[in-house]
């Protein structure tokens, strides 16, 4: 699953973002450190407000993060100007969950996808663009006179393919792909996925695939990070952390994912957790899933957790309930 | 239809007039509802599965839409006819419906306890105090923690899974015999659809009200449904005990459904198995079979002709021409009968 040549593709450590609401601090992102080795694909799962969108935001510099740092290739992508950030800009793309708001609905989709090969200075002619879009358009399985048609023409399945043709445009190293089929029907979900694992096969691409849905993430990742309230709280292969899940916030998640089979959910023991995700503005101190866990005891809201790995390269934000 | 339906939908036909022409959403569903049953009804967007339901609840937009034929017998009268002064003794009193997002299904100037009085004082004719006292009582049934301070709260200050436990608590408050929920988990995060799915089984089992579930995940089918109809192309396709839709699926639509989603014991080397092209456009819909143009196993007599059901048990029927005599034997993907 990993090439292990040397270093990570890119490499985040203990990075933050925070943001100002009033007089206080949403602490969307609160010191995160991860690798992402050249062609696997990261899987980042949680709920809604656990910080994982902002996360990939601030990897493409949609935002400047408030601490830490972000290598790609050992480059510290916050700190490039010029030249040097366009490269980046071309190697890290961004695949979004709404395909209906990513793309401009008064350009062409020809234009569209062939944005990037302008800006990047890709192609020398108009023949070869209009050749280059074509040829893209033919990779996520569309076809040419697509290219003459406006975004509106199209379903959501392929408006997602659009929005993965112009990622691929300008020949990226590095894709984050946040909620790529949430907002797809079920029968084009799988088309969708499988022309992401194909394209990934084919170029030897790094995703970083963020998503709510734990089936799919599981299904599409080698390694799988979990977030609760701005933290990773569990990171593992994709296989181990669904079979041996070891934070009490990820047994909870992954026992309540309904599966698609009457006789496993008949007999399955949920653990419903109580109450909700609290506000990230105020987070409980301490171990922040204190709140809602079955196991809390009083010593949770002194002791800080600690990150360490419990074998197989299996890593958790461990408090006292783990060994 | 067996004896204790409660509720019997008959050739339902629904139209609405656009500028484009006539889109025909729903085009002859026919289904029951049993006494306290969770019946699910599944299906991708534009199936007509919302529409079937908003039509029995009379909410559909008077203006363009066109009931072109059917029933929906409900206590003897059929719901599709009825005056709108006997529909709103029907719609909240007897048959309540939970939406996909809570905040557009509450009203955003009125606090909450209003919004469940509101229903109380007039279609119970309770009196007021007796009314808040009731709807201190139902938010706490729905599992809201400090209900008395609760009630007097705006929807803006609840969170999204508090949003929907009130939107449950109004649709409960007149103890309905049917409960009809629009994907009523589908916006919440995973951890709060457990907690509502968990909300509507107790209260079920509590109050014995027969619930419609409209959804297109098929793991909250396994989790809630007892009884199963798949919706494709504005028809019913196939319907049958939860067990037999999973377990001994008879029709390519239903086949591509459980072999396109990723199981947790999917083998990750295996591509998943897509359904091809998209759905039908129903302003032209297909004389025969729907899904002919996506289907692998389609036959010249399915784009021409709607096939009729195949009974194979007595819940179990599917509309598919595989199984006319005279249509070649054919096995399901693997995936589907492997789903054990």
């Amino acid at each position: 699953m990993t090439e292990g040549n040397g270093r990570p593709l890119l490499e985040i450590n203990n990075l933050k973002k925070y943001f100002r609401v009033g007089r206080e601090t949403l602490k969307a992102v609160d010191g995160i450190s991860l690798k992402i080795n050249r062609g696997e694909t990261l899987g980042l799962v949680g709920e809604s407000g656990c910080g994982k969108t902002t996360a990939g935001r601030v990897l493409v510099r949609l935002y400047e993060p408030s601490g830490g740092e972000v290598l790609f290739g050992g480059k510290n992508v916050h700190r490039t100007a010029g030249e040097e950030a366009k490269l980046l800009n071309r190697k890290m793309q961004m695949i979004f969950q709404d395909p209906q708001a990513s793309l401009n609905p008064r350009m062409i989709v020809g234009d569209i996808v062939a944005e990037g090969l302008d800006i990047h200075g890709l192609v020398s002619s108009r023949q070869e663009r209009l050749e280059r879009v074509h040829e893209l358009l033919e990779v996520v399985g569309l076809n040419k006179d697509h290219a003459n048609r406006y975004p509106h023409e199209f379903s959501g399945g392929q408006r997602q393919r659009i929005g993965i043709a112009r990622a691929l445009a300008v020949y990226p190293e590095f894709i984050i792909c946040d909620e790529p089929v949430s907002a797809l029907d079920v029968s084009i979900r799988a088309q969708v996925i499988n022309l992401m694992r194909r394209l990934q096969e084919e170029r030897g691409l790094t995703y970083l695939f963020i998503s709510h849905d734990l089936s799919v993430v599981k299904y599409i990742s080698d390694r799988v990070g979990v977030m609760y309230l701005g933290k990773i709280v569990e990171l593992a292969s994709s296989d181990e952390l669904y079979n041996n899940p070891v934070h009490p916030y990820t047994q909870a998640l992954l026992s309540a994912v309904p599966v698609p089979d009457p006789d496993v959910e008949q007999e399955r023991e949920r653990i419903v957790l109580e109450g909700e995700v609290p506000s990230p503005v105020n987070p409980p101190s301490g171990c922040r899933f204190r709140t809602r866990c079955p196991y809390v005891t009083e010593a949770c809201g002194r002791e800080e957790p600690v990150w360490r790995d419990v074998g197989n390269d299996h890593w958790v934000l461990a408090c006292h309930c783990i060994h | 239809m067996s004896v204790d339906s409660i509720l019997e939908v008959k050739d339902l036909r629904i139209s609405f007039s656009t500028h484009a022409g006539e889109v025909e959403a729903v085009r002859g569903v026919t289904f029951d509802l049993r006494n306290g049953e969770t019946l699910a009804i599944v299906g991708e967007s534009g199936s007509g599965k919302s529409v079937t339901a908003k039509s029995l609840m009379r909410l559909l937009p008077e203006a363009n839409t066109r009931i072109k034929g059917g029933e929906a017998i409900f206590e003897g009268q059929d719901l599709l006819k009825l005056s709108e002064k006997r529909m709103q003794g029907i719609r909240g009193p007897k048959i309540a419906m939970v939406f996909q997002d809570p905040m557009t299904s509450l009203d955003p100037t009125m606090k909450v306890g209003r919004q469940i009085t509101e229903s109380l004082t007039k279609h119970l004719g309770m009196s007021g105090s007796c009314a808040r006292e009731r709807a201190v009582e139902l938010l706490k049934m729905v599992g809201i923690p400090n209900a008395e301070a609760r009630v007097r709260q705006y929807p803006h200050q609840f969170s999204g899974g508090m949003r929907q436990r009130v939107v449950i608590a109004i649709a409960l408050a007149c103890d309905p015999q049917i409960l009809i929920a629009d994907e009523p988990s589908t916006a919440l995060d995973v951890t709060i659809q457990a907690q509502i799915l968990e909300l509507l089984r107790d209260l079920q089992e509590r109050i014995g009200t027969s619930i419609i579930l409209i959804t297109h995940d098929l793991g909250v089918v396994a989790q809630t449904a007892r009884r199963v109809a798949v919706m494709y192309g504005g028809k019913i396709v196939e319907t049958g005990t939860v067990r037999e839709i999973f377990y001994n699926p008879q029709m390519p639509y239903t086949w591509g459904l459980l072999a396109s989603i990723p199981l947790p014991t999917a083998d990750r080397s295996q591509d998943l198995i897509p359904i091809p092209g998209s759905p039908p456009d129903m302003l032209e819909p297909p004389k025969g079979c729907p899904f002919t143009p996506r289907c692998p196993y389609a036959m010249q007599i399915c784009a021409e002709e709607m096939p009729d059901y195949t009974t194979f048990s007595a819940e179990h029927k599917a509309a598919c021409w595989l199984h006319h005599p005279m249509a070649p034997d054919v096995e399901p993907p693997v995936r589907v009968r492997g789903t054990q």
